[in-house]
């Protein structure tokens, strides 16, 4: 049994250490909002916030994970993680939606970083996240108006 | 066409007002709130598509998947605005499996695909929401006793000239009798009093993707649900000679090692369970011919150097005489992996009875007839409950229904539900590509400067020879669906040939966005480029005058190039191409203004595209199209390229089969052409221009031609 720190919640996962965080969020946890892109961190669909941080738990271990205060898009419950989602849904901007998770995840932690971020620093920082729908430019958009939104 | 307007009313129609015998009747699940013996809410199910429930509820099932294009907003828009339905008051779920009741009228099957949805639906759905309009109208004056001409509707209410009101919740349980009115005595909204359609209304699904809570296939569970992988052939073609499962077994919670028609099926209680049980197990395969990229295409362009099969004939291109140029050129594509953002995956519990699976499909008839087929079942016995697809692009409608197919035969062999994933490696490698092509072109000018002739051959894979929808697609032994974008020109040019060869591997090929015009429009919209060069004109000018018997093209031609501003001074180093074609019923055409990074790799500032679909159902959905096809066609120009060496696709995940990402990604201005002509499609028709248009820019500042895709990395070297 590990013990993972999810969503403010103290959860108990029987797996093995070596197993990305990604199944265990998704298949021990039900929290399916976090998605399966790739499995080697080059698409970010996966992305979830350990420590504040921005992390893939596609490559994440659960050794990683343990002990650190994980976020998922299910928690993203402040005041940030709601501007987005509202900005979101005022831009429209998902399309097939199965990215947008990964996405806005990726964007919190640069708006908490930088509250009014350039095109490039939202070039930096969005490039990990692939979107296949090509909705890159309403996300853009979409941090635009978050941020704007403060 | 014509079938769309059969709403098929002895199928479904019926006037009972309560609601659980009626709504079984046709198969409805009730939810679950309504299953308990007390309080069943009322309903009134006008039609397969509606169901309106005594608080006023209504439920619109939608019979076309969800894959981004936003359809169940739009085809609840048609229904809604004839019914005069209260948005605020509808919720929209997947229609279940039935080819008799949901079936698109462009195909005649449940099928969501060509980008056919909208214009496949828009007499039918609207008839439906009128329908149910009409028998809530009749059932509001027999309550009344008044006359129809003295009622109207509004916003979810039948109000009579008096002032009074009835909300449709209060007439459900007032249906007695009612009947429907023939399809042709309905009568429609005059455009003008439209109150949805034309309206940029939100995405209904919107809130479920953003805050996690979406079901995509890939989040499906049920109770006492497997996981699993399958280890399929390596090589296109290849079988199982003999396998060993014994240290697969041996991995913690991997329960089951069967074999299926497509490979070994490794089943645990998890995804990493499987994926390590799948690593360690051993098969023997007997691998078949093994295909090299480089030895195909050598086949491939000596097919290309004899005459094909002939699918259009205009004038006599061996007849020209006095050309005072001719160009013959080779254009070469690569296959495609459509790289929805979900991989593929399907859940199916089979029992003896009946068998439920859970899949983001594109195509439930099919999902419905492979099930029942390996089941042994009838169709009815397969329910398919549609789940929201995480891109598709093609990829999730499959005549074979494989996806499924693969899940249905490890529940069965298991005995428990299973969900078979796929990892990207297995997408990317598992075939049914965008085909790979070859194309001879030739085109001459005559003394005048103007094209004098045009001939055009293909070399590439059918996926429809052979499929159920051969009659459809194959004329003359041509497919139809290879030349698409090729057959017909557009170009008023006196002497036009295209012919076709088909290439015959092993490689499952199957339709990827824009399908045929992906390559074809490249071809056209470049070699037009190198004539309008070779004649030493404007290429926009160039076209547009050859475009006077199709104003529609000419409208989106003109209209882009007036956006962009085309002919107009650029900054240094900066340069516009241009490219218009006409696909799935709509016209496009778009500028790209592009310049050249110090590594030479392309840099696309701006796309500027108009459309030409007809009527517009929700023009902020037809901009999310057109946006999002721009950067699709763009991929496919700069990174887009799957091959083959020893039988084995060389491509592995997104760090070798890459993707434009935010950085890549220019802006896309879009303008919708206000037309009151026939409607066209918007899913698929704003690919094809994107990589012709900035390949024509990039010629501007290298003076290379690049006629074989995916682009050069340095494009100075083309």
């Amino acid at each position: 049994m590990i013990s993972l720190q999810v969503n403010g919640k103290t959860q108990e996962v029987d797996a093995p250490e070596d197993m990305p965080l990604l199944w265990a969020l998704r298949e021990n946890l039900g929290l399916t909002g976090t998605k399966f892109g790739c499995g080697v961190a080059q698409c970010g669909a996966c992305t979830v916030h350990l420590d504040g941080e921005a992390v893939r738990s596609c490559i994440t271990p659960l050794s990683r994970a343990r002990g650190k205060n994980i976020v998922t898009i299910e928690g993203l419950d402040d005041e940030i993680g709601h501007r987005l989602q509202k900005a979101w849904i005022e831009e429209e901007v998902p399309q097939c939606g199965y990215c947008q998770s990964g996405q806005i995840m990726s964007a919190y932690v640069l708006l908490k970083e930088i509250p009014n971020p350039t095109d490039k620093n939202i070039d930096d920082s969005m490039t990990g996240n692939i979107c296949r729908c090509g909705t890159y430019q309403r996300i853009r958009a979409a941090i635009h108006t978050a941020a704007a939104g403060k | 066409m014509a079938k769309s307007n059969d709403l098929n009313r002895r199928e479904f129609i019926k006037t009972g007002s309560l609601a659980s015998a009626f709504i079984l009747s046709f198969q409805l699940p009730l939810p679950a709130i309504a299953r308990g013996k007390t309080n069943v809410a009322a309903r009134f199910a006008p039609n397969a598509f509606i169901s309106i429930s005594e608080d006023n509820s209504v439920k619109i099932l939608c019979n076309h998947s969800e894959m981004g294009q936003g359809t169940y907003t739009a085809m609840t828009q048609l229904i809604a605005e004839e019914m005069d339905a209260d948005w605020s008051k509808i919720t929209v779920e997947p229609a279940p499996a039935d080819a008799t009741l949901y079936s698109c009228p462009a195909f005649g099957m449940q099928l969501t695909g060509g980008s056919a949805s909208s214009y496949g639906e828009w007499d039918r759905l609207r008839k439906v929401g009128a329908s149910a309009r009409d028998m809530l109208l009749q059932a509001a004056t027999k309550v009344w006793g008044v006359e129809i001409v003295s009622c109207r509707t509004d916003n979810g209410y039948v109000v009579h000239s008096s002032g009074k009101k009835l909300a449709y919740g209060e007439l459900v349980t007032k249906m007695q009798g009612i009947q429907p009115k023939n399809d042709s005595e309905l009568v429609l909204k005059d455009p003008k009093d439209f109150k949805y359609i034309g309206k940029s209304v939100k995405r209904v699904e919107a809130l479920e993707k953003v805050n996690g809570s979406g079901k995509f296939g890939m989040d499906v569970s049920i109770p006492g649900m497997l996981v699993a992988v399958v280890e399929r052939p390596p090589v296109f073609g290849s079988k199982v000679k003999s396998f060993n499962a014994d240290k697969s077994k041996s991995v913690p919670g991997v329960k089951h090692v069967v074999q299926i028609d497509r490979g070994i099926a490794v089943v645990a209680t998890g995804y990493w369970a499987a994926r390590k049980g799948r690593e360690v197990l051993e098969v023997d395969w007997d691998l078949g011919p093994l295909l090299n990229t480089q030895k195909q295409r050598e086949q491939y362009l000596a097919m290309s150097k004899t005459p094909g099969l002939v699918a259009t004939k205009e004038g006599d291109v061996s007849k020209v005489h006095g050309a005072a140029k001719t160009i013959a050129v080779l254009y070469e594509f690569p296959y495609l992996n459509h790289a929805q953002m979900e991989p593929l995956n399907a859940t199916a519990d089979v029992r003896k009875d009946g068998c439920d699976i859970y899949i983001g499909t594109q195509a439930q008839t099919f999902e419905q007839m492979t099930a029942a087929q390996i089941l042994g079942m009838k169709p009815e016995q397969i329910k398919v409950h549609t789940q929201l697809l995480g891109g598709a692009f093609g990829r999730r409608s499959v005549f074979d229904g494989h996806i499924a197919a693969e899940a249905v035969q490890t529940s069965r062999a298991v005995g428990a539900p299973v969900k078979v994933m796929w990892s990207r490696e297995d997408d990317l490698k598992g075939g049914y590509y965008r085909t790979v092509s070859l194309h001879q072109i030739k085109g001459s000018i005559g003394a005048a400067n103007n094209p004098v002739s045009w001939h055009h051959r293909v070399v590439c894979q059918s996926f429809m020879i052979g499929s159920p929808m051969e009659k459809m697609a194959v004329k003359n032994g041509v497919d139809s669906v290879s030349v698409e974008g090729a057959s017909e020109l557009h170009y008023d040019i006196p002497n036009i040939q295209v012919e076709w060869h088909q290439g015959k591997d092993l490689v499952p090929t199957l339709w990827m966005r824009s399908v045929g015009h992906s390559y074809n429009a490249y071809v056209k919209e470049c070699f037009m480029d190198e004539l309008a060069f070779a004649a030493g004109k404007d290429p926009y000018l160039f076209r547009k005058a050859m475009m006077k018997k199709e104003p529609r093209l000419l409208g989106v031609l003109d209209a882009v190039a007036k956006k962009s501003g085309w002919g107009k001074p650029l900054p240094a180093g900066h340069a516009r191409g241009i490219a218009v074609h006409a696909s799935f019923e709509s016209f496009t055409a778009q500028v790209a203004e592009v310049s050249i990074s110090p590594d030479g790799k392309p840099k696309v500032h701006k796309v500027w595209l108009a459309i030409d679909c007809g009527p517009v159902i929700n023009p902020d959905k037809v901009r999310a199209q057109m946006e999002g096809s721009v950067i699709f066609g763009l991929t496919s120009a700069l990174y887009g390229k799957l091959t083959f060496k020893d039988g084995r696709v060389q491509q592995n995940n997104f760090y070798d089969y890459k993707m434009v990402r935010m950085d890549d990604a220019p802006p896309v201005d879009v303008t919708i052409i206000e037309s009151p002509e026939k409607m066209g499609g918007v899913g698929e028709p704003g690919v094809p221009c994107t990589a012709p248009a900035v390949a024509n820019a990039l010629f501007t500042l290298t003076k290379k031609r690049i006629r074989k895709l995916p682009f050069p990395a340095d494009v100075r070297k083309a």
